[in-house]
């Protein structure tokens, strides 16, 4: 087990080089003067953006560029953006911004997901598992763009408002995990559709396999044979979605951070492609590679957890 | 050996004493599908007694794993639809029984095994777990006790050194010690009937003999009726005490064991027992019945089976032949049914 774990931890390295350089690559190709950018609308001294791009080895061929910052990733220095600001002394917060909002959806979706999926296999065929299907299409049609405002809206102001309950804060995360619930539930809303089919599906074939029905023939009450014998095998898939899409929240989460107006990393991500600062795009991708991976890693020894038949040695 | 302290409260008293220990009386059991209404099981009736063994006989889609679904109540309902008959447990009609009630008798004292032990046992739980879990649940033991108890069990199959392999799971043994396994947990709480649903089908043969040896030896010791589904005649000669012949969800035949052997009444049965390979007749043609089986969805009109009957007359095509009484305890289900005893024309 410690040896896999070691194993899959050192096969993340030559992934996370692949990515950083891949990303880095991306951003050079892009056009235009990141330096003369700097300026706006002003033409900017020569001589000063000269300085600039020798400072930040814009002058370079994109390997050595590439071994530059790669080489000061390594001891630990993550670079400064252009206007001088080191990467590292904003990164870390806006990391954990969007880190909590990640998790809070994560946990809505396995939450909502996973007790929609049952209910809809447990009742299937009738109107329960018909209304769950065709809310799950809602979710899945539904803009993100549409569903936040609407939800801001409703639970932001309107609760407020008509109810004097003040409960969920309008925007930014001025109140703690408070700040998280409404733009988490967004967040989440295309996952847990996803994640209610796919629970339903899963419930469904397992509920139809022979061990289930020993289990029956046993005398196992109902609840038990549901809650042990059934449940246990259709999360392996569930989990594995989990594990994936947890990544997949982190990078999705630009147009929930910005009607919520949460400094994450998505809007920064988005201004800094923007302003081609290579050190800060770079750096929060590779984050974002890297919880992919661990997240993956997690779910692959909870594998072994759920199914015996899975060993790592 | 009988466990004494089942609980009877839960049967009324009015159980006859000449009443065989479980009766299936005029089954009907039907699935409704998007092709149709199939009728697997059209009025099957069959008894157990204690201590005796009844062999189920007939090919897939007969209808002999659907009675015996319907006996422990765990088809799927719908699609399945029981409209007509009983399932008798010392007198009291199980089918009417209110599901709780029903579930203290399922695996208590009616349990069963199932053809593939590999699915039929939970792919994630260690053995001992499932086989104490009929402590745990049933007899309110602590895990320790069931686990003793899952020990002692698995010494009785004959799994060889239990106690190191309690921990283990279903897909870290062989074939046989799976079915070893699942008999263990149906026996655990020293059921009174146990109905063996192809035990030995996915098995090699030597394994087939040990496991029906250990059926046939668990028997003995506890007094269960023991139901062996089967489309195998070999496996049943040696352990059953009788035999219902099954073909289109109706027992065609059924006969003590050694007189069905000796004398077919039926052409079905006449059939399988001539299809069986030979050593004295090495070199001939295997003999096979003619046709397919039935389709469940379109039965053959009158007798299931006049269609590859080699005794077929016109009132066959139109005709449900009823189960004849022929000689003493037996039945078949064939309007000539003379004429297949005295070995006429085949």
């Amino acid at each position: 087990m410690g040896r896999y774990v070691i194993r899959r931890l050192l096969q993340a390295i030559p992934v996370l080089l692949g990515t950083t350089f891949l990303i880095f690559a991306t951003v050079y190709a892009l056009p235009g003067d990141p330096i003369a950018a700097l300026g706006g609308d002003r033409l900017l001294d020569p001589l000063l953006v000269a300085r600039m791009r020798e400072t930040f080895h814009l002058n370079d061929p994109l390997l050595v560029q590439y071994w530059y910052y790669i080489s000061g990733v390594v001891t630990g220095d993550l670079g400064t953006t252009f206007r001088g600001v080191p990467v590292a002394s904003f990164f870390q917060h806006k990391i954990q911004v969007t880190f909590n909002l990640a998790i809070t959806a994560l946990v809505f979706e396995a939450i909502l997901g996973v007790l929609l999926g049952l209910y809809a296999a447990l009742r299937r065929g009738r109107w329960q598992d018909q209304a769950i299907l065709a809310f799950t299409l809602l979710l899945v049609s539904v803009p993100t763009l549409v569903s936040g405002f609407i939800l801001q809206l409703v639970l932001g102001v309107k609760l407020k408002l008509n109810t004097g309950i003040d409960f969920f804060p309008v925007a930014g995360i001025q109140d703690g995990w408070r700040s998280y619930l409404v733009p988490g539930l967004v967040l989440a809303g295309l996952s847990v559709a996803y994640l209610a089919r796919l629970t339903r599906t899963s419930l469904m074939e397992t509920l139809r396999a022979d061990y289930v029905r020993t289990a029956v023939a046993k005398g196992m009450p109902r609840r038990r044979v549901l809650g042990r014998h059934v449940l246990r095998n259709s999360l392996i898939p569930v989990i594995t979605y989990l594990g994936a899409d947890l990544g997949n929240l982190m990078g999705g989460a630009v147009i929930t951070e910005t009607i919520f107006n949460l400094p994450g990393v998505g809007q920064q991500l988005f201004q800094s492609v923007y302003l081609r600062e290579n050190a800060v795009v770079v750096g929060i991708v590779t984050v974002l590679v890297l919880v992919y991976i661990v997240a993956n890693l997690i779910v692959d020894l909870l594998y072994a957890v759920l199914d015996p038949r899975i060993r790592y040695d | 050996m009988k466990n004494s302290t089942v609980d009877t409260h839960t049967l009324p008293a009015q159980w006859a004493d000449d009443e065989p220990l479980l009766v299936v009386d005029d089954l009907y059991v039907e699935f409704q599908t998007r092709q149709g209404t199939v009728r697997a099981v059209n009025g099957v009736s069959y008894s157990v007694n204690a201590g005796e063994t009844l062999a189920v006989l007939g090919e897939s889609g007969s209808g002999k794993s659907v009675t015996a679904q319907a006996i422990m109540g765990i088809l799927d309902m719908p699609p399945a639809r029981i409209p007509r008959g009983q399932v008798r447990f010392r007198g009291t009609d199980l089918l009417k029984m209110p599901d709780d009630a029903r579930s203290q008798i399922r695996g208590r004292r009616v349990s069963m095994i199932f053809q593939d032990a590999l699915s039929a046992l939970n792919p994630v739980f260690s053995v001992g777990w499932q086989i104490g879990e009929m402590f745990r649940v049933h007899r309110g033991m602590s895990k320790r006790d069931a686990r003793k108890k899952a020990v002692e069990l698995m010494d009785r199959v004959r799994i060889p050194a239990a106690r190191d392999r309690l921990d283990d799971f279903p897909h870290q043994f062989s074939g046989g010690m799976r079915q070893r396994i699942m008999i263990a947990m149906a026996i655990a709480l020293d059921p009174e009937i146990l109905i063996a649903d192809e035990p030995t089908t996915a098995l090699d043969v030597t394994v087939q003999a040990q496991i029906m040896g250990l059926l046939a030896e668990i028997q003995r010791d506890s007094d269960m009726g023991l139901i062996l589904i089967t489309h195998d005649l070999g496996v049943v000669a040696d352990v059953a005490d009788k035999i219902a012949v099954m073909y289109g969800g109706r027992i065609v035949e059924e006969a003590p064991v050694h007189d069905l052997y000796r004398s077919p009444a039926h052409p079905y049965s006449k059939g399988l027992l001539e299809s069986i390979p030979r050593v004295d007749l090495k070199g001939q043609e295997l003999y096979a019945i003619k046709g397919m089986p039935p389709n469940l969805l379109e039965m053959p009109t009158g007798c299931a089976f006049h269609p590859r009957c080699p005794y077929r007359r016109a009132n066959c095509e139109t005709d449900v032949p009823p189960l004849h009484p022929v000689g003493s305890g037996r039945g078949s289900a064939c309007h000539y049914w003379r004429e297949v005893l005295d070995g006429g024309h085949s």
